[in-house]
């Protein structure tokens, strides 16, 4: 780790003005940027603790929606009453990932900003765009099996690692922040994002010294909901593809409402708004679902130890589609 | 030189070679906590955290020091900058050697020291300097931020192995642990044969991933070093160090009195205890490196991986006639290790025409040696799989397919099994398992979203003697309720297989004590030398030699109160006579042959006239030195107390000798897998598994079936998960940490089923006991393939069988 | 710098200008000689550090010591001496749950937060019913301590001392019905483990767990 000069925040104004410099990170569970900071991956010179921030609470909001403190745990937000009354496809994705040691640390501001796993970009002596711009990219013809099919770019596949952010793209989550100038807003988690394009290394929209403080969730959406994670071992595996959905019928057995936000496969929480819309009002038949599969990978591209992963989102997606027509929860 | 020279050869010494069968103690012993499942004796330490390894000694004015590795994978080092350290706090110095630094661990029980440079460079992560701070904070930023410049030959590296096969060559049999071998005319046996089946497979690298990383505290007490060190052997690892460092034997001592797993990952030493003893030296400080989780995978050692082809001609009934062993594995340059996939197949099943040979590639990867059941671990999922794929073309039960190329004696020797129990651990593992109500036909038991399937697999594995010594010493102790207390010393290691314990209840048993009255001083290599643990020889064979120097304190006892040995009972801290003494033989012949020589003598007088000495024949004969009528019982205490500095002791030295070569040993047994792979995603969890395993006698049945445990998760993780990653252009070691290499998990692993079949087998040691230890991971992993395919109707030859490789094949 | 005050197993510590990048795991290690929690990766990835801190579990090796004055930090030797083991630590030593025993300081101290979670309703991964989860039930307990590797693999016999202790200290009112296990043991009888992607059903399980199974909901469905 390299050295920093460690603060801590007492307000969350306080805390953006403080970390206006570039090379200034936020730690609040810390259980993704010290990952980092020990591999010199993160290098921040000043560290502005934000754990005593009284931005714990989870409330609802006028709407019936919900609004989250940043520092509010994996943790508690998978076991608090509303989320999983209202909101249970964030309780299950949040409750696929990490472990519990991990979940009682990590954040949900911070979940959003954990980073990539991909081999090259967690070595430091290996060329990596997104680590060190305009180094190459020795994924892409290298070891590939676990990395990105979608959103990819000739500079970069690398995978965004999150379960919780693919549920909060889902929902409709935005993310309040507050800038170092004490300005605030809100960005849709579909905004918060940036592909990769040649510029991999800009992961999100945040500003040098921008504090994540909220994340609200508008009011809950009626169906099943329903988080499905495939990964190489049980269990303290990243996602090779998971998915999260909404899904509600008539009783007519016309799909209503259909929400699918995909992890494990994007270079952000991939979702497209166009495969739902195809698919709402059908009766979720094998060709209209063959239909949304090859819209949602239509610009895919494996890179070789990737390829399946392309099989198989077709595949899981036909299986959430029509598990859900069928009744059944799981 | 010597491993064996004690230093002080005043003790008397049982001696004994494995010559002969030998009759146990243990079935006339009084109290019984050998075959006792009891708790660990040092489990109160362990589950608070009070059993120290050694990144967790203490010693003042300690430095803290932290590897430097080699970031290409062939190449020079041209010039390291310690200058790129400056203004860092609390750095002390770089220091390398390029001499002495280790390029690779060393191998198991070898006496000298690995191949030594530092300036050479041979893999990705090769350790080439180790940073030394007041902190290990600062130890680390140096060790990132130290400019090291190379002559980079990367374009020369050997680091594809499909691209490297076409240079394999020859293995050095000599210096390996098998050897090649040719019985009959296999290659026209083939052709002969009526049903055929050959396959090839390939197993990927493998780490051990021990939980503690290798970690070594140097400190020099004057010229000489002391190591607390993680380490599996002492007696041959301090040689090795003696070796790197030019030091006599006075002058290394290691000690390891607990070890957070080795799984053959720290037979041999490794880089981080040769740098730790440098630097301590040059800085006149304890020094301690503990290796980072990625530099363990790096920079120790891995499983190579390999290529076999099995080839078996069996005629339509199954009776294999001919049974073909291939394997290509790969190592550094210059190392002879290599994977002996076969050591099994030699005797494992029947045929008169049978080839092994083995073959390697020279890689520039991390060095390859030995890794949990070297050679069965990975050489049975091959075997097991072709036969499991030849019953399914012959439409035979596996089990039958076995039973019908069950050999009376092995097939590749000619000679007998000291005791094979194949057969039996099948049909009650087969029983326990419900194998007969399995579904025998693939793809066809969907429950839910969840294909449905099981497979077995034998497993076996060589039980080896190692040469091993031990000191027992009876001495008060007012604390203790019987007034003495036994204190077993040998350098033996108890690295989570249970030494402490079971080593501990044989004292007990021999001694008549309770288990609190024993104390077993392990893992420093200034006690008597013993076999370290590997080979799953440990208990055997550092158990042997606590036996024997248990059994000579006996015989001391038994003397010193007058009383013949084979008439003595030690129970609850006393000593009396049982039974009547049995004339042995030589007994016998020494009674009637006084009596021979006494007339014959009588004789020569008459006729010569002439008078000889009474002491011609000086030995008393049993009958005039011991009182049978003595029925007294004597405390120990007493006993005790009756000898100069109020203590005894005896040592046991047990050497391997011809049992080893008139028969074969081995432990054998078997596996059930019971598995569920995804309809839809693919994705295969074991849903239960039963073992069962013949291995001699159990000392312990609780710490033996967490033995098994452990065999049998391996099993999961090489089948279904577990694979080193080699980038083939740098050479680095892709996944190199726990998040990427994956181990199984707690939700990964089912509730496991242990069967341990008794067997009683006289020849391997007077114990009977036999190597447990790495049994149950030979063969597990086939288990685990087989069920598979039955399951979906996949075959998979390419491990770890990950769903991507079952997904475009699976069943509608 | 500055002293920092860390309060361990209720007794307080003063650090004298402590590296801020000192972790909780080496303050406790290289500095406090508390050597009961282990370090196996140093990244997170194995919970052999794993240590409690108000009562939850972390891993001490992924956060900063100083960012924890004033926090209540229990390590193995705050649960359990060898003269006075807790229920857990005992449960551990009968059941064999340990070998090498360097994995171990970090189950115990993670299985001790687990029965805590457990007590609270918290619901896992592999939980059925998200409001109602039966902690007790072998596959949740193998799911929540997946945060805690061990190579030597006493997997089975961890469960069976967390199991054995969890049946104890757990009582039915914790759930809304009476568990069907309750004679049963529940390690031996549980006839699905391991499988848990995605989240198996009623009919997998092969039995019902100790709560009702609720219909799919309007707002947010059972999965």
């Amino acid at each position: 780790m390299k050295r920093f000069e460690y603060s801590r925040a007492d307000a969350p104004e306080q805390a953006a003005t403080s970390a206006s410099t570039e090379d200034t990170s936020f730690i609040a569970g810390g259980t993704n940027l010290l990952d980092l900071m020990k591999l010199e991956i993160e290098t921040p010179i000043k560290l502005v603790d934000i754990t005593r921030l009284e931005l714990e609470k989870v409330e609802t909001t006028a709407d019936g929606g919900l609004r989250i403190g940043t520092l509010v745990t994996n943790s508690d937000l998978a076991a608090h009453p509303e989320v999983i009354a209202n909101y249970p496809v964030l309780s299950r994705a949040i409750l696929a990932g990490a472990t519990g040691q991990l979940r009682n640390k990590a954040t949900t501001g911070g979940n959003f900003l954990q980073r990539t796993r991909c081999y090259y970009f967690y070595q430091t002596d290996s060329a990596c765009n997104k680590r060190e711009p305009g180094t190459g990219c020795p994924a892409i013809n290298g070891e590939n099996r676990t990395l990105a099919i979608l959103g990819t770019s000739d500079a970069c596949i690398a995978q965004h690692p999150s379960d919780m952010a693919v549920a909060m793209r889902l929902l409709d989550a935005t993310i309040e922040t507050v800038k170092a100038d004490g300005s605030t807003r809100s960005i849709n988690v579909k905004d918060f994002y940036c592909l990769p394009k040649d510029t991999p290394h800009i992961e999100n929209v945040l500003e040098a010294g921008e504090l994540i403080t909220h994340v609200v969730l508008p009011a809950p959406v009626k169906g099943m909901h329903t988080y499905d994670k495939v990964r190489d071992r049980a269990s303290y595996a990243f996602a090779l593809v998971s998915c999260a959905a909404v899904i509600d019928a008539d009783d007519n057995g016309n799909l209503k409402t259909v929400r699918l936000a995909f992890g494990g496969i994007g270079t952000e929480p991939w979702r497209n708004e166009e495969v739902e819309t195809l698919l709402m009002g059908t009766d979720g038949n094998n060709d209209v679902i063959a239909q949304a599969a090859n819209l949602l990978l239509n610009d895919a591209k494996g890179k070789g130890q990737n390829d399946f992963k392309i099989p198989l989102t077709r595949r899981l997606l036909k299986q959430v589609i029509q598990r859900a027509l069928a009744g059944e929860g799981a | 030189m010597s491993l064996f020279e004690s230093i002080t050869q005043s003790e008397p010494t049982k001696k004994m070679t494995m010559d002969e069968p030998v009759e146990s103690l243990f079935s006339t012993t009084a109290s019984k906590l050998v075959g006792k499942p009891i708790n660990r004796v040092d489990g109160s330490l362990k589950v608070s955290g009070q059993a120290p390894y050694s990144a967790e000694i203490h010693l003042d004015n300690k430095a803290y020091g932290v590897l430097v590795g080699a970031t290409i994978a062939k190449g020079q080092v041209e010039n390291i900058d310690s200058s790129s350290l400056d203004g860092i706090p609390n750095i002390i110095k770089v220091v390398t050697d390029p001499k002495h630094f280790l390029r690779n661990s060393q191998q198991g029980g070898l006496k000298k020291a690995p191949k030594q440079g530092a300036t050479e460079i041979f893999y990705h992560g090769q350790p080439i300097a180790v940073v030394i701070a007041e902190t290990f904070e600062a130890a680390t930023e140096g060790a990132n931020a130290l400019k090291v410049t190379y002559k980079d030959e990367t374009d020369q590296a050997a680091l594809n192995f499909t691209k490297e096969l076409s240079n394999a060559h020859e293995v050095d049999e000599k210096k390996g642990s098998d050897k090649n071998y040719v019985q009959g005319d296999p290659e026209q046996g083939l052709a002969d044969a009526e049903v055929t089946l050959d396959r090839f497979y390939h197993t990927p690298s493998q780490n051990s991933s021990a939980m503690e990383p290798h970690a070594t505290l140097a400190h020099w007490e004057g010229e000489k070093l002391v190591l607390y060190t993680a380490n599996q052997m002492l007696a041959s690892c301090k040689q090795q160090v003696m070796d790197a460092l030019n030091l006599n034997k006075d002058q290394v001592q290691l000690i390891a009195h607990y070890v957070g797993g080795g799984f053959g990952s720290k037979l041999g030493i490794a880089p981080e205890s040769i740098a730790a003893a440098i630097a301590s030296k040059d800085l006149g400080r304890p020094v301690l490196i503990t290796m980072t989780r990625p530099q363990v995978m790096e920079a120790t050692v891995r499983r190579s991986n390999t290529r076999q082809r099995i080839a078996i001609g069996c005629d339509k009934n199954g009776v294999i006639d001919t049974l073909i062993h291939d394997t290509i594995s790969s190592n550094l340059p210059d190392e002879a290790f290599f994977e002996p996939t076969a050591l099994s197949t030699h005797y494992l099943y029947s045929g008169k025409n049978r080839r092994v040979n083995y073959e390697m590639v020279d890689m520039n990867q991390v060095l390859s040696g030995s890794m949990r059941a070297p050679g069965e671990a990975v050489g049975m999922i091959a075997v097991e799989c072709a036969m499991d794929e030849l019953a399914a073309q012959l439409d035979l039960d596996p089990i039958e397919l076995r039973r019908r190329n069950e050999p009376e004696k092995d097939p590749s020797k000619d000679i007998p099994f000291s005791t094979r129990q194949l057969i039996a651990c099948m049909e009650q593992g087969a029983e326990q398992f419900g194998w007969s109500q399995r579904n025998t036909k693939p793809a066809s038991q969907l429950e839910g979203d969840w294909w449905i399937g099981t497979g077995m697999a034998a497993a076996a594995r060589g039980n080896q003697l190692q040469s091993s010594e031990a000191r027992a010493t009876l001495q008060i102790d007012k604390s203790k309720a019987l007034g003495v207390k036994a204190v077993i010393e040998t350098d033996m290691t108890d690295i989570g297989t249970g030494s402490y314990t079971v080593f501990s209840q044989v004292a007990a048993d021999l001694l008549g004590l309770p288990i609190d009255h024993i104390e077993m001083k392990l893992g420093d290599s200034a006690l008597p030398p013993a076999s370290g643990s590997g080979g799953s020889w440990g208990a055997a064979s550092a158990g042997s030699g606590v036996y024997l120097a248990c059994e000579q304190l006996r015989e001391m006892l038994a003397e010193k109160v007058g009383l013949y040995p084979d008439t003595i009972q030690l129970d609850n801290g006393q000593i009396k006579q049982v039974g009547k003494h049995d004339l042995t033989a030589v007994e016998t012949a020494k009674e009637n042959g006084q009596a021979f020589a006494d007339s014959t003598i009588d004789k020569i007088s008459e006729t010569t006239g002439v008078s000889f000495s009474e002491n011609v024949l000086e030995e008393q004969t049993a009958s005039e030195k011991y009182d049978f009528d003595n029925t007294e019982s004597y405390a120990l205490a007493d006993v005790i107390a009756g000898y100069e500095e109020q203590k005894v002791s005896a040592k046991g030295q047990i050497k391997p000798g011809k049992n080893g070569k008139k028969y074969r040993q081995s432990s054998f047994g078997v596996n059930f897998a019971e598995v569920a792979v995804h309809k839809v995603t693919g994705e295969i969890r074991v849903k239960r598994m039963t073992g069962a395993f013949a291995a001699g006698r159990i000392l312990n049945h609780k710490t033996a079936t967490s033995q098994c445990y452990g065999g049998m998760v391996f099993g999961i993780g090489s089948a279904l998960m577990e694979e080193v990653i080699h980038d083939k252009r740098d050479g680095r070691l892709c996944n190199h940490d726990l998040a990427e290499y994956h181990v199984p998990v707690n939700a990964d692993v089912p509730q496991l089923d242990v069967i341990l079949v008794e067997e009683d087998d006289p020849y391997t040691n007077p114990m009977h006991i036999k190597g447990i230890g790495e049994t149950a991971i030979a063969g597990a992993a086939a288990a685990i393939a087989n069920a598979v395919y039955n399951a979906v109707g996949v075959r998979v030859y390419d491990f770890p069988i990950t769903l991507d490789k079952l997904l475009y094949e699976m069943p509608e | 710098m500055s002293t920092l005050t860390l309060t361990i197993n209720k007794q307080d510590y003063q650090l004298e200008n402590l590296d801020a990048r000192t972790t909780l795991l080496d303050v406790c290690r290289q500095h406090l000689q508390i050597t009961g929690p282990k370090k196996g990766c140093d990244h997170g990835q194995c919970g052999a550090c794993t240590m409690l801190i108000n009562g939850r579990r972390v891993n001490s090796c992924l956060t900063l010591a100083v960012m924890h004055d004033g926090d209540d930090i229990t390590t193995i030797e705050g649960i359990g001496m060898p003269e006075s083991l807790s229920a857990l630590q005992q449960a551990f030593k009968d059941n064999d749950a340990f070998q090498c025993g360097y994995c171990t300081p970090g189950q115990i101290c993670s299985a001790t937060a687990l029965i805590e979670e457990v007590k609270q309703n918290w619901p896992s991964h592999v939980s059925t019913d998200l409001k109602n989860p039966d902690g007790r039930l072998v596959q949740e307990i193998a799911e929540r301590m997946s945060g805690n590797i061990c190579r030597c693999s006493a997997y089975p016999n961890i469960i069976k001392a967390i199991s054995q202790v969890l049946e104890s200290q757990v009582s039915n009112s914790q759930t809304q019905e009476p568990s069907t296990q309750k004679a049963d043991n529940t390690v031996q009888n549980s006839s699905v483990t391991g499988i848990w992607s995605p989240p198996p059903s009623e009919a997998q399980l092969g039995k019902t767990s100790a709560n009702t199974k609720t219909a799919t909901a309007t707002t947010g469905g059972r999965s």
